[in-house]
């Protein structure tokens, strides 16, 4: 986010807050999904962990990407590691869900995923892009095959509920018409001689050609339906270009300004240039948690599943760790080892005791924790490439499911699949995670019947995943307030003692695995020179 | 390419739908329908985004506490745990929990930016009214304004 840089901006937490009142569901996604400061991954490759001293043993909580990777990697460099994980399985929010699956929330409820073989839902992170270096290397190490994330599709829809009767609208077409008509407005500022204090001659004439190509506007700097904006926006019907005797081609007419910035749907046209989204941006074949599991494969036999901390202990010698089996419950059961990497997401971790110093006990309580609901619904055939021509990307609403995701595998080939159903944020958060699975789910799926009115003949099943409600997060990622930030940051990423944090929450790339994974890397790295320094 | 149909037609769509619902198999849950809690508000009233809508204490606490409280407010237990509200010896002063709901705690977000002084008020007032709580001071709209 821009503005978080500029020290005199206002606070994350006023904008998102500002944001979401003024322009609504699309800027506050815009907003939320770019909560890190954008910048390209400070990842250099593999470390180097050379000199481990022999017999020196480092204790890994949690088993997701951070304790997955400092697994990894501390183990390679011939540390003795054991890993412990709340769940009965390896990879935390880096996850995907598969029929067969089953999953139970806080509060009891359980869902077992009913989807076809081989369609799947991520309902933590879906996509990796370009810069996000890390995962793109473990990825190419562990020979986990990636393919092409589309996130911005122009042929898929922006819905706003308030507007054109309620009719969805074609990212293409709202894309072209906006830049059509505000390069119309600045070519008559222009030629009104308005701007004649701020250009030369020769600068006016190089904007008016500029915006005559930007804008597909006429000879007249006109933005009007002609050839010219249908080979821009489209013509009025799709694939209408046909040969031999088929009908000649009509031209579409443009959406009338005043209706168009009534709608506000220009304001979703932010996210998909944002520095996080940018094409390119990958997702794993077959699910997000293929990278996790390639790592957890080679480190499995470190791994107790099923163990829940209830207490972190340090003295000068090493460092004790209580846990219980998490289904059983039972006798409490111990570990020791000479240091502990702590990845416990510190929504989990600050009601635990744990022996650290104040500064990061005071730390490890001060980060919220953002909700977040995503959902999978499986669909008896995939209407949205049949019918609508939307081959991967995403749709935006001021509905509250606020998305719906089209799947970028399996395109073209026909058959069931599975759409990401919705995938929310805000207030509307909130109040899905207030809903039982069942509501939750006959509640997106009656909304997404305004943007699809197929839904209701071929809806099959669904899961939905509200992140408060997860067990072993107690929330999607932790949202640092600046000031909180500024205050703690540091605190929370020293080696204190012989314990060290890491996790997204211990990166300046919240929510993204590759926050996880550089902090991981960047922990690893400090606690093994320690370990080298002292031995 | 299929038109996308006007609103009306959708929301006839959307009435067949809850009907086909009712006899389609959702994931099965652990609890049956009647153990089921009441849903928080009715289809299409969800809040627009940036601040939430709802005004009573009830409805608010449906909205937003039970989530992760539940809705019987005694709390969950996962790999850490929601606090009961229930029976909570905490909300002995009002000002506690009012500081909780507009700050947050630990994991737990704040609502300030999301709810009126008067929001706050009677979403406090409720939790501490009810649930085997029974404190007879209400906290009032000033003293959240004071709070903040």
């Amino acid at each position: 986010m821009r503005s978080v840089q500029n020290p005199l901006s206002i606070t994350r937490r006023d904008l998102l807050r500002k944001i979401g009142v003024s322009a609504g569901a699309a800027m506050m996604y815009q907003a939320m999904s770019t909560l890190g400061f954008a910048r390209e991954s400070d990842y250099r490759g593999p470390i180097d962990l050379a000199g481990a001293p022999k017999g020196t043993s480092i204790l890994i909580l949690g088993a997701g990407m951070a304790g997955l990777v400092a697994a990894y990697e501390l183990r390679r460099a011939g540390y003795t590691v054991k890993v412990l994980e709340y769940n009965h399985r390896a990879g935390g929010r880096s996850w995907t869900l598969r029929g067969g699956d089953e999953y139970t929330e806080l509060g009891g409820h359980k869902q077992k995923c009913e989807f076809d073989p081989g369609l799947y839902v991520n309902p933590g992170p879906w996509r990796i892009p370009y810069h996000h270096h890390g995962m793109l290397d473990y990825a190419r190490r562990l020979k986990v095959p990636l393919e092409p994330f589309n996130q911005l599709n122009f042929n898929a829809y922006l819905h706003s509920s308030k507007d054109f009767g309620g009719k969805p609208q074609r990212y293409r077409h709202i894309y072209a018409d906006y830049h059509g008509h505000i390069a119309e407005l600045l070519s008559k500022a222009v030629n009104k001689g308005q701007l004649d204090a701020e250009l030369t001659t020769e600068d006016k004439e190089r904007l008016l050609q500029s915006l005559r190509t930007f804008g597909v506007l006429d000879k007249d700097y006109r933005y009007v339906k002609s050839f010219a904006t249908s080979e821009s926006r489209g013509y009025d019907s799709d694939g209408d270009r046909g040969a031999g005797l088929m009908p000649a081609p009509q031209f579409s007419t443009p959406i009338a300004r005043d209706a168009l910035l009534k709608s506000g749907l220009a304001n979703y046209m932010v996210t998909p240039f944002d520095y996080d989204l940018t094409p390119s941006m990958f997702q794993p074949v077959g699910g997000m948690d293929r990278i996790a599991m390639a790592l957890y494969n080679d480190v499995a036999p470190l791994v107790e599943l099923d163990a829940k901390v209830t207490a972190i202990d340090q003295d000068e010698r090493g460092v004790s760790v209580t846990y219980v089996d998490a289904r059983r419950g039972g006798e409490a059961k111990h570990a020791r080892a000479d240091w502990c990497l702590c990845t416990i997401p510190l929504s989990i971790l600050s009601e635990i005791p744990v022996k650290v110093s104040e500064p990061m006990l005071a730390a490890i309580q001060s980060a919220p924790y953002e909700a977040s609901v995503k959902f999978g619904l499986q669909f008896k055939r995939r209407f949205w490439e049949d019918d609508e021509r939307i081959y991967g990307g995403i749709s935006f609403t001021d509905l509250p499911i606020q998305m719906i995701g089209y799947p970028m595998a399996g395109m073209n080939a026909g058959g069931k699949g599975v759409l990401l159903g919705g995938y929310v944020w805000g207030t509307n958060a909130y109040e899905f995670n207030a809903m039982t699975p069942e509501q939750r789910i006959r509640k997106a799926v009656e909304l997404g019947a305004q943007i699809h009115p197929q839904y209701p003949a071929e809806f099959e099943n669904g899961v939905v995943v509200s992140w408060h409600r997860s067990p072993f997060t107690q929330g999607c990622f932790a949202n640092w307030s600046d000031a909180a930030r500024e205050q703690h940051y540091v605190n929370l990423c020293q080696i204190d003692g012989r314990i060290a944090l890491a996790g997204e929450h211990a990166s300046r790339l919240p929510a993204w695995q590759e926050g996880a994974v550089l902090s991981s890397l960047d922990t690893i790295s400090r606690m093994h020179k320690k370990i080298v320094a002292t031995a | 390419m299929a038109t996308p149909v006007p609103l009306s037609h959708s929301l006839r769509l959307c009435r067949n739908l809850l009907c086909l619902l009712a006899l389609a198999s959702f994931a099965p849950a652990a609890m049956s329908a009647d153990d089921e809690p009441p849903p928080f508000s009715p289809p299409g009233s969800f809040t627009d985004l940036g601040h939430f809508a709802h005004q009573d204490g009830a409805t608010l606490f449906r909205a937003i506490c039970q989530g992760c409280h539940m809705a019987d407010a005694k709390g969950a237990v996962g790999a850490g745990y929601y606090p009961a509200l229930a029976g909570d010896q905490k909300l002995a002063s009002a000002t506690y929990p009012a500081l909780v709901v507009l700050k947050g705690r630990h994991g737990m977000p704040p609502f300030g930016d999301y709810l009126t002084d008067a929001q706050v008020a009677e979403v406090v007032n409720y939790v501490r009214s009810h649930f085997g709580n029974q404190y007879p001071d209400a906290l009032t709209q000033a003293e959240v304004a004071r709070l903040r």
